[in-house]
């Protein structure tokens, strides 16, 4: 687990093309609320940099990664989520969702968004 | 009171067999005090080939160490040659003096090669193929010597040969008659055998008579017998057309006689062999005699199987029941070279009276021949594919009438015909009164209760629980697969099985069985039950878990979507490109123009960009973006259709073909009854996919023999086959059973279908499944008992009620609708 909090959660790894401008944006948008990502699931979210994809782990906790599996670009939203890990339903790369990185021995990695949870409502940082 | 006194002479297979045999018996009756000649406890002298060969030690070898005699209380005498039996005062002595009192006496002095009366057959290097002390002396000799001669192409000859060639030794192999192996084996067998053992390195030399043995020192042969010098070695052997071979070692393999001059010196009856009845007693009502030693109904046995027949006679009557009769074996012998198939059985000589069924391929090295007389098998001889010799055997001794299949017998069980090809389906095949072991008389039935019973797992636990494979080996594989075969179906306990995925060391079947026992009702009991090593399991686990929690609950266990794969998840198949591909229902291939211009409707006003006829005989929507699902299916339901499940581990369609109401040849309403199966089958979730389809008469346009379950219509009824498979590897359909009635199809149907959910692993299709746990456990649970048909057929019923929910309407109404929408960032 990489966070011991229990409701607010994310990771704080930016990717440096994420940052527009040369400055670190903070922007953080209001998608959805906690309930309405299902356990163990994900919600698609269109954004201007392409799809993302929310997850919400069994424990509550809650990611965003671009919906694009480093392997075939296959849609990582639609995967099994087991821990903190997802199932890319195309080839079964499995792809950490705090790091974006693929599970050994796959190779590869996939961008990150940071998110927050405030009073139910869960955020990402476009 | 003290015990009888029970004295064994002869501490070999035959005799200790019988003392095993009775200690299972009565084992408190006796005072067991054996006497052996030889150094070593009681081992395998079969496996004296494997052991010259060096693919065993002696080690290995023995069956019963010192510490068995110990432990049955067992006197040993080893080294002892016993060479006076005083019958007035119930004594045997030995030739050292040490004597010892009987009650009841057994002789198992076994054989003694028979050693050709040929001058210089004294000569050091001269050894026979009997013992350890005869492996020992040519395996020294094979160090120090390179030219060996094996005198005798039989069986024995031929594995003495084969063994010092592979201990370096330049060999040759001189036979008497014109072909290897005369009794057991045809010229045309013969042949192939000589080829690949010529292969080998080994050279023969047919129809030669030894004349003399010469030595090696000596210059000229002597004119007389007696007259060699006993410490010379051989160096030549002559022949009578007076050629010769040079021999540092020459093994006599050229048969074997009874020893009997222990009895003959104490006045028992003797005639080439101790003369024993029916319960092997000899004329000495005290005294009982078996193995190789004995003369039964005037026939001397060599092989194992008899002799271990005759320890089970033996016992009984030490034991004081007095009910088994021993009433002679039909033998049957492999040969144990390593690489070489050969199976002969019974007598392969033609007459007038008897028809040969032969097939040969020299080039590939097989060669089968079947003598028959009445329809009856009375010899086999088989080289090169020896899988079926126990069959063969069996049908033999059964004296079994095979008309019926005389025109593919030759071609083996398999080609009966009602399971698979490999060697697991054929062993399943056989009746349980099969003898697989013919070494230790060990039949199909015993091994599989022993498995079952004991909770076997390794071949050496069958081996040493019911001695089948023990002896000779050469049962092995058919073993293994009966192993193979008996666990994979109701036996999955076995250590190392294999676990129903990392998360856990529980096997599959483990699983569902806790499920039920303990009425496990959702994922997180399961992983509690089992101490799940993950939290929340991985992708195998709890696609699974979900598909047996469904299977096991219909009613009550909540579906996990999040534990289906997003197929079964979004109700339709993901693309490459992430799009998703729509299949809606058309039962039995039957549509109206109705549905056909629904379908176009609804493929224009989505912009399908590309459609196509399925292999199922539906259509296919492609590209279709997964926001545009929900709607997609509301215009499809409003048009009267429901999922087609394309997409899942579930039955998907029934393939039909035109039938009765067009077709000049259809038999039946073909597509009438497709449109009845798929009305009742639709919907339900499976281990895996499975496929239906009706053919309405034998030219089977609808392909039902590679279906999972499919009809084949005829003018008297319904032919029902399972297990078929097109995918990678094509596996044609067994046939189940012939029905009468269209009602008939679909209760035998759905009982099919709940087996097939209730017993098969997650993603294993009928296929496999069946491979795995047998035509016969599906014939015993669908055709042969109406109550467990019906029970089965019932619980489909039930199973059905929730699975019958269109799926698309109901998210075509709003459900899930998480799944489908696209939130805004």
């Amino acid at each position: 687990m990489p966070n011991e909090q229990s409701n607010i959660v994310g990771h704080h790894y930016v990717q440096p093309n994420l940052r527009k401008n040369g400055a670190i944006m903070s922007n953080w948008t209001r998608i959805c609320t906690l309930e309405d990502i299902p356990r163990q699931g994900s919600r698609v979210v269109e954004s201007d940099s392409g799809r993302i994809a929310l997850f919400r782990t069994h424990d509550n906790e809650v990611f965003a990664l671009a919906d694009r599996c480093p392997h075939k670009g296959g849609p990582l939203s639609q995967g099994i989520v087991c821990g903190c890990k997802v199932t890319c339903p195309l080839h079964n790369w499995n792809i950490h969702l705090a790091d974006g990185k693929a599970i050994a021995p796959d190779e590869g990695q996939t961008a990150t968004y940071p998110v927050k949870l405030e009073g139910g409502a869960v955020f990402i940082q476009l | 009171m003290e015990k009888m006194k029970l004295v064994l002479v002869g501490n070999g297979m035959a005799g200790v067999r019988a003392l095993e045999e009775l200690l299972k018996l009565a084992p408190d009756l006796y005072d067991i005090t054996v006497f052996g000649a030889e150094p070593h406890p009681n081992y395998n002298r079969i496996m004296l080939s494997p052991l010259l060969a060096g693919e065993q030690t002696v080690q290995e070898i023995i069956i019963n160490d010192l510490g068995w005699y110990a432990e049955h209380g067992i006197t040993l005498h080893l080294n002892k040659k016993v060479v006076k039996i005083d019958r007035k005062a119930c004594t045997v002595t030995a030739a050292d003096g040490t004597s010892a009192a009987y009650d009841r006496l057994i002789l198992a002095t076994g054989s003694k090669p028979f050693i050709l009366p040929v001058p210089g057959n004294e000569l050091n290097g001269v050894v026979s193929f009997r013992d350890i002390a005869d492996v020992d002396a040519m395996i020294a000799a094979s160090q120090q010597y390179q030219h060996a001669v094996v005198i005798g192409g039989g069986l024995l000859g031929l594995e003495a040969a084969y063994g010092l060639k592979l201990r370096g030794m330049d060999v040759t192999v001189v036979h008497l008659a014109p072909w290897l192996m005369e009794r057991q084996l045809d010229r045309s067998a013969a042949k192939l055998l000589q080829t690949s053992l010529e292969e080998k390195g080994l050279k023969f030399l047919l129809e030669k008579r030894t004349e003399a043995l010469l030595p090696a020192a000596a210059p000229l042969p002597q004119a007389g017998e007696g007259t060699a010098v006993p410490t010379l070695r051989v160096g030549k052997v002559r022949f009578s057309d007076g050629g010769e071979v040079p021999a540092d070692l020459v093994v006599m393999a050229a048969g074997i006689l009874p020893d009997d001059a222990l009895a003959r010196s104490a006045g028992i009856h003797c005639a080439r062999g101790i003369v024993v009845n029916d319960t092997l007693q000899t004329f000495d009502p005290r005294i009982y005699a078996l193995g190789e030693c004995v003369s039964h109904r005037g026939i001397n046995y060599g092989l194992v199987a008899p002799l271990f027949e005759m320890a089970k006679v033996c016992a009984n009557h030490l034991a004081q029941m007095g009910i088994a009769r021993y009433n002679g074996t039909v033998t049957s012998t492999k040969l144990k070279v390593t690489g070489i198939e050969l199976f002969s059985a019974g007598d392969f000589s033609s007459s007038e009276h008897s028809d040969e069924l032969v097939f040969h391929d020299a080039a590939s090295g097989i060669y089968k021949k079947l003598v028959l007389e009445n329809d009856r098998i009375k010899g086999a001889v088989l080289y090169g594919d020896s899988v079926d010799g126990s069959w063969y055997f069996q049908l033999m001794r059964d004296g079994a009438d095979v008309s019926a299949f005389r025109r593919t017998l030759l071609f083996g069980q398999a080609h009966l015909g009602d399971s698979g090809h490999n060697p697991e389906t054929r062993v399943a095949s056989l009746p349980d009164s099969a003898e697989i072991c013919g070494c230790n008389g060990v039949c199909k039935g015993d091994i599989v209760k022993a498995i079952r019973d004991k909770k076997l797992y390794t071949l050496d636990e069958v081996r040493s629980h019911t001695k089948a494979s023990a002896s000779c080996g050469s049962c092995t594989g058919l073993v293994e697969s009966l192993l193979a075969h008996t666990l994979g179906g109701d036996y999955s306990e076995a250590p190392g099985k294999k676990p129903l995925c990392k998360c856990t060391d529980y096997t599959h079947d483990e699983v569902r069985a806790a499920i039920a026992e303990y009425r496990l009702k959702d994922m997180a009991a399961v992983r509690t039950h089992f101490e799940w090593k993950t939290p929340d399991g991985c992708p195998a686990c709890r696609m699974a878990l979900n598909y047996y929690l469904l299977c096991a609950w219909p009613q009550d266990y909540q579906d996990d979507p999040q534990s289906r794969y997003i197929n079964e998840r979004a109700h339709g198949n993901i693309q490459k490109d992430g799009s998703y591909s729509v299949v809606p229902r058309l039962f039995g291939g039957m549509c109206t123009p109705h549905q056909l211009r629904a379908i176009a409707d609804v493929a224009d006003k989505y912009r399908v960009p590309e459609m196509k006829v399925t292999g199922g005989q539906r259509i296919d929507m492609f590209g279709v973006k997964k926001e545009q699902l929900p709607a997609m299916w509301k215009d499809l339901s409003d048009a009267g259709f429901v999922s087609g499940h394309a997409y899942g581990k579930a039955m998907r369609t029934v393939k039909t073909c035109v039938g009765s109401a067009w077709c000049r040849f259809g038999t039946q309403d073909s597509t009438g009854l497709g449109v009845q199966l798929e009305e009742l089958t639709w919907g339900s979730w499976m281990p895996h996919k499975f496929k239906l389809a009706v053919s309405g008469c034998p030219r089977n346009c609808a392909e039902a023999t590679i279906k999972d379950f499919g009809v084949v219509c005829v003018d008297s009824g319904y032919e029902l086959h399972v297990g078929g498979n097109g995918g990678i590897k094509v596996r044609v359909t067994d046939l189940l059973c012939k029905v009468e009635s269209e009602a008939e199809v679909l209760e035998y149907c759905g009982a099919f279908c709940q087996l097939y959910r209730e017993d098969a692993h997650y993603l294993e299709r009928t296929a496999p499944w069946i491979e795995r746990v047998g035509l016969e456990k599906l014939k015993a649970a669908i055709v042969a008992d109406p109550e467990k048909r019906k029970a089965l057929y019932q619980r489909f019923l039930v199973s059905q009620q929730p699975a019958q929910i269109d799926p698309w309407k109901e998210r075509a109404n709003g459900a899930m609708a998480g799944e489908f929408a696209v939130l805004r960032g």
